[in-house]
């Protein structure tokens, strides 16, 4: 069973609308190369130039932002959510 | 009880209440610290009294001098606590709001006089926060506070809510607290790593619906300078999200301890929960965890007994948060 990755509003138009989509892959880095190969639009939103993530992209694997649980190197097996979720200003404010 | 000579005297000292019986972990307890007691109903109040405080004492605000005007956006709870203090102060307050807050929102905001600038919904907060900096350079002389900038909202954390966190609960071990301008994170989760050194800060992701993050394009996305100038990330010990559903749920247990809370604080508990769960049984531990406000200003969104399912599809159009 692959990972489930939730695709945010604002990526959909470049994965033709979809909400999520599986992918395979042992780390995040994994999953998240196998969406830009599948999805070539959503490279440039997701990752910089140098590869690293996108500074207005926060990152989970299932609740975790993965940030403090190993980055892109963080490992996901058969079965785990990726979330990715724009940076968004307000929220209990 | 004591007497004040003013409102503003009521702002902080909120209280703590134990919420252990929701924790998922016998020996971890939970206290939850009720910021919508301060007078204009939550979180806000110390955060907007510091930000006019701040600028009345840079000179940038004159008090008793006339038509000084004063911009904010903000999805409520700043707007409203601004709107209180600059009426006790004589500030004309402009407020740009998303117009699909809900309509409690809006009527407090006329209870204390402000004024409303309506914003896209679509656009969510990031589109009231583009708004009010496209009127800031359009009209420079109108006051912007800017409170996702503004050092004075971190600071009244440090120097308010962190220190009544550590007098009222010196064992506190975990903080958890959501993230809006990160203000509270910053303030209080500094102010009590210096003071207990092994302390756990905790961020919940607040749950924003898919519909009202608006965004155009990931550019559009907004780290708050309150967060990077602080290093939050390196404050930070763990970084969790929180769905709509769980926060109404954890809104809903909460209600039946009898604390009438917003649906943020369900969202922090939730978050507070997940925290516990990753203690071991039998570790013994403290968990405090901010209600940001009561939950008067959502009583239109029917929270607490309309069907989940429904409730959570609302939620995704309207921001509770």
């Amino acid at each position: 069973m692959p990972v489930t990755v939730r695709i945010p509003t604002v990526l959909r138009t470049a994965t033709d609308g979809a909400k999520t989509v599986s992918l395979d892959g042992t780390t995040v880095r994994d999953v998240l190369g196998h969406l830009v190969a599948d999805h070539p639009g959503v490279k440039e939103q997701v990752f910089t130039p140098d590869g690293t993530l996108h500074r207005f992209l926060n990152v989970y694997v299932n609740d975790d932002d993965v940030r403090y649980t190993g980055g892109l190197e963080t490992a996901v097996s058969a079965g785990d959510e990726i979330t990715l979720l724009p940076a968004v200003a307000g929220g209990a404010g | 009880m004591a007497r004040y000579d003013s409102v503003l005297g009521l702002i902080g000292n909120t209280p703590m209440v134990d919420v252990s019986s929701l924790s998922p972990v016998e020996s971890v307890r939970i206290w939850l610290k009720l910021e919508g007691k301060n007078p204009a109903g939550s979180v806000k109040d110390r955060v907007a009294l510091a930000l006019v405080d701040a600028a009345e004492a840079d000179g940038v605000l004159v008090p008793g001098k006339p038509d000084q005007v004063l911009l904010e956006p903000s999805s409520g709870n700043t707007g409203i606590a601004l709107a209180l203090i600059c009426r006790l102060r004589g500030y004309h307050l402009k407020v740009v709001l998303p117009d699909n807050v809900s309509p409690e929102r809006r009527q407090l905001l006329e209870v204390y006089g402000a004024e409303i600038i309506d914003s896209p919904g679509a656009e969510g907060s990031n589109g009231a926060v583009r708004r009010a900096r496209t009127l800031a350079v359009d009209n420079p002389e109108w006051v912007f506070l800017y409170q996702y900038a503004n050092p004075a909202n971190p600071a009244a954390h440090y120097a308010t809510t962190g220190p009544e966190i550590l007098a009222d609960c010196p064992e506190v071990t975990h903080f958890v607290a959501g993230l809006g301008t990160t203000g509270t994170i910053i303030g209080v989760g500094s102010f009590l790593k210096e003071h207990r050194r092994d302390l756990q800060v905790w961020a919940v992701e607040p749950p924003a619906g898919e519909l009202v993050d608006g965004l155009r394009n990931l550019d559009d996305g907004y780290v708050p300078p309150v967060f990077t100038d602080a290093d939050g990330e390196t404050l930070l010990d763990r970084r969790v999200i929180v769905r709509p559903r769980e926060s109404v749920e954890w809104t809903r247990r909460l209600a039946e301890l009898g604390l009438f809370v917003g649906v943020s604080t369900g969202a922090a508990m939730a978050g507070a929960a997940k925290c516990a769960s990753s203690i071991p049984e039998g570790e013994e531990a403290t968990i405090v965890v901010i209600s940001a406000d009561d939950g008067w200003k959502y009583l239109s969104g029917d929270i607490w007994a309309g069907d989940l399912d429904d409730v959570v599809d609302r939620a995704s159009r309207t921001i509770y948060f």
